[in-house]
């Protein structure tokens, strides 16, 4: 049984990419996709802790994270369909209307 | 008692008020105020005044001469530190002769206003400013304070303005207003300077700050003897702003451009008998200040006859009288600056009286020749107006210094006394200023009956055909200044001629702590040479008077040959020996380069405005750099937001 820190490590180097994704990519999808992994990290982190404490409650999260992260998804992905209707792309650069 | 004192005040001010608000409404409905209205307004106001100092007059002479003295306490105006200035008025022998004056010939002049501006489109403003004019001046006589006094000096400068630029349509009259009151503010100047140096001077040496006269006057004496000299310069610079001395009269002349009423209010009443008021309010000063009492003698002795030459060679008819005024202040100052300070104010209260009604009967011929003001083209009006001819004769006499007119009494009295006064600073000055005085009494006699002459005497000119005696409402004033300027003299026979000098004795409770500083006991020298002095003094005008006769009725042909004899000479009088070129030259000229080539290229372009531009230029700059934060772009935000928690978690941590 692997001890609780090398969970928390994977958990960590997940929510990085994510971040990284997040922060450094100009494709929204993958901006997306960097928000899901960064969730998953979190799952991850919270599972863990779950499991060595032998409490449920971090599950009872997990499943709830699962639930928005899902909603997340959908209503994401209608905005972006949306946006890419209105500017024929999906790079992020080209969505700085707010500047204007 | 005392609430009489403030109405006296305050009844040319509900005049301003009533008519100066009911114009603006007025103009706000597109309509126009009647004239009956506007002019009882506004002559309610100083008759009710000049009623209230009439009583206050009979109460006064009731009570013992030390006690006739009534002040009321208006507000505290100031109380900073240590010191404290009260609204406080004061009624004494000296402020109510001279409330009387300005109620008495200002209230005449209303009336006569009503009559000679009935045609005027702007009379609602022209009465409002009238009457402000009279609230200012009457605060001036009244005020316990130098401060309060300089209100009414300040009011009274502003009003003059407001006045004589009535007509300001016309750039020229509008320009005489703006003159008038930049030459005074030069004298206020001065005169804030020393009210400033008597007041803190007198805080230094301790007991408190003081701008109250009757405080002044008591701790006068421990001041150090340069102090006084200074102050009383100073506040004689301010002086010879408002009473029109050499070198601050040049504004007097121009301001002839206002309504002629206007003229006999400035000229004869009010504004410019304001210096020596002031000069004779602060005499316990002047009495300390030997030099600067010599300096007083000498610019208005010199004043007297400068302007007496230049008043020879005018021929617009108000302008002589203008240069006239400036000459008569010229002796008041005489009076004042020669410690006779009784003379002094008799002669500004014998002067308002004449002056008045020669500037309103120049107005009635004015207004009778349909505007012109050439006397060259007049002549022969005496037949055509008897009534104005007449009080004009009388106060011509008057000036020239006929007995037993009243511009006899009081000239005399101050070329006396100056005859025999001493001065401890310049033991001349006093016989240099009788000498001049004199040469100025002969020129006045001349120039006034040549004045007369081609107005009056002669055959008609080209302008006076269709001339015809004025209304009632012009006369009826005329004949009161007349009868005032051939009486009022009595009230100041002196003892040498058996009379008891009414006047000097209403007027000695405030000058006799005066007199206690400086012996002029000198003026009383002797009644043998006083008489000669009289006799002197009638021969000069009636030498002035023939020699006029014979220039300008029997050898009419005499003063152009004489002008043609000397041209350089009548030239240089003619045009006022230059004097406004003069200043143009070496003050109003380099002023305009300065600020042109210094105040406006360099300090206000260069350093004001780069200044301004500087700041917007920082601003700027520093939101250039701010700007790039504001991409819009959501990731950028985020990624600040995410540095931003990663720090604080790192320094929470």
């Amino acid at each position: 049984m692997a001890p609780e820190t090398h969970y928390l490590m994977v958990s960590l180097v997940l929510f990085l990419v994510g971040c990284v994704g997040v922060l450094a990519r100009r494709n929204l999808l993958v901006v997306l996709m960097g928000i899901e992994l960064m969730l998953n990290a979190a799952n991850l982190a919270f599972a863990a802790f779950s499991r060595s404490r032998l409490l449920v409650d971090g599950e009872i999260v997990v499943f709830f994270v699962i639930a928005v992260a899902a909603a997340e998804a959908a209503v994401g992905l209608a905005i972006v369909v949306a946006l890419y209707r209105k500017k024929e792309t999906v790079n992020l650069d080209r969505f700085n209307v707010l500047h204007q | 008692m005392e609430g009489a004192l403030l109405w006296i005040l305050i009844f040319p001010l509900i005049g301003f008020a009533v008519n100066g608000l009911a114009a603006a409404a007025a103009a706000r409905l597109r309509r126009e105020l009647p004239l009956r209205f506007t002019a009882f307004v506004a002559c309610a106001g100083p008759t009710l005044s000049f009623l209230l100092a009439l009583d206050l007059f009979r109460r006064f002479l009731g009570e013992e001469p030390e006690h006739r003295l009534l002040v009321q306490e208006v507000f505290r105006w100031i109380g900073s530190g240590d010191l404290s200035v009260h609204l406080r008025l004061l009624a004494d022998p000296l402020s109510l002769a001279m409330v009387l004056v300005v109620a008495g010939v200002g209230g005449v002049i209303h009336f006569y206003s009503a009559g000679y501006m009935a045609h005027d489109k702007g009379h609602a403003r022209y009465f409002a400013f009238l009457n402000l004019f009279l609230f200012f001046m009457l605060l001036l006589v009244l005020g316990d304070s130098l401060l309060t006094l300089f209100v009414g000096w300040e009011g009274v400068g502003l009003c003059s303005y407001l006045l004589i630029g009535f007509w300001f349509e016309d750039t020229e009259k509008a320009r005489a207003g703006k003159k008038a009151f930049i030459v005074n503010r030069i004298g206020d100047f001065g005169f804030l300077l020393g009210m400033l140096l008597l007041a803190s001077s007198l805080a230094r040496l301790g007991g408190g700050a003081t701008l109250a006269i009757g405080e002044i006057a008591a701790r006068v004496h421990e001041l150090p003897r340069g102090v006084i000299e200074g102050a009383a310069l100073l506040l004689f610079i301010g002086a010879t702003g408002k009473s029109a001395q050499i070198p601050l009269y040049i504004w007097l002349p121009d301001a002839m451009a206002g309504p002629t009423p206007v003229s006999a209010l400035i000229h004869a009443a009010t504004m410019v008998t304001a210096g020596v008021y002031m000069i004779a309010r602060m005499s316990f000063l002047y009495e300390l200040a030997p030099a600067a009492s010599a300096v007083v003698l000498l610019v208005g002795a010199a004043t007297a006859l400068f302007a007496a030459t230049i008043a020879v060679t005018q021929t617009d008819i108000k302008k002589v009288l203008a240069y006239s005024t400036v000459s008569q202040l010229g002796y008041m100052m005489i009076g004042v600056g020669a410690g006779a300070f009784a003379a002094g104010i008799f002669h500004v209260f014998t002067h308002a009286f004449f002056k008045a009604c020669l500037f309103l009967g120049a107005g009635s011929v004015i207004h009778a020749v349909s505007g012109e003001q050439d006397i060259r083209k007049m002549g022969g009006l005496f037949r055509k107006m008897p009534r104005t001819g007449w009080t004009f004769l009388i106060a011509t006499a008057a000036i020239a210094g006929f007995p037993p007119l009243s511009g006899f009494f009081s000239k005399d009295e101050i070329l006396f006394r100056a005859f025999s006064g001493t001065s401890a600073a310049l033991s001349w000055a006093p016989k240099a200023a009788w000498v001049l005085g004199t040469l100025a009494a002969v020129l006045t006699a001349f120039y006034m009956f040549r004045l007369f002459f081609l107005v009056f005497a002669g055959g008609e000119g080209e302008k006076t055909r269709g001339a015809h005696e004025s209304p009632p409402l012009f006369t009826v004033p005329l004949v009161i200044l007349a009868a005032g300027a051939a009486l009022a003299g009595f009230l100041g026979v002196p003892a040498a001629l058996g009379g008891g000098n009414r006047f000097e004795h209403w007027l000695a409770p405030v000058f006799e702590s005066a007199h206690h500083g400086k012996g002029y006991a000198s003026a009383h020298a002797s009644h043998g040479t006083e008489l000669v002095l009289m006799a002197l003094a009638v021969a000069i005008a009636v030498f002035g008077t023939s020699a006029a006769h014979a220039f300008y009725v029997r050898n009419q042909e005499l003063p152009a040959r004489l002008a043609g004899r000397f041209p350089a000479v009548y030239r240089t009088v003619r045009d006022k020996f230059y004097v406004d070129e003069i200043y143009y030259v070496l003050v109003v000229h380099p002023i305009h380069v300065v600020s042109r080539r210094v105040l406006f290229r360099i300090v206000d372009v260069r350093i004001v405005d780069g200044l301004v531009n500087l700041a917007g230029h920082l601003a700027r700059g520093f939101s250039y750099m701010l700007r790039f934060a504001q991409s819009g772009h959501a990731q950028t935000y985020a990624f600040v937001l995410l540095a931003a928690l990663a720090v604080l978690l790192w320094k929470v941590l």
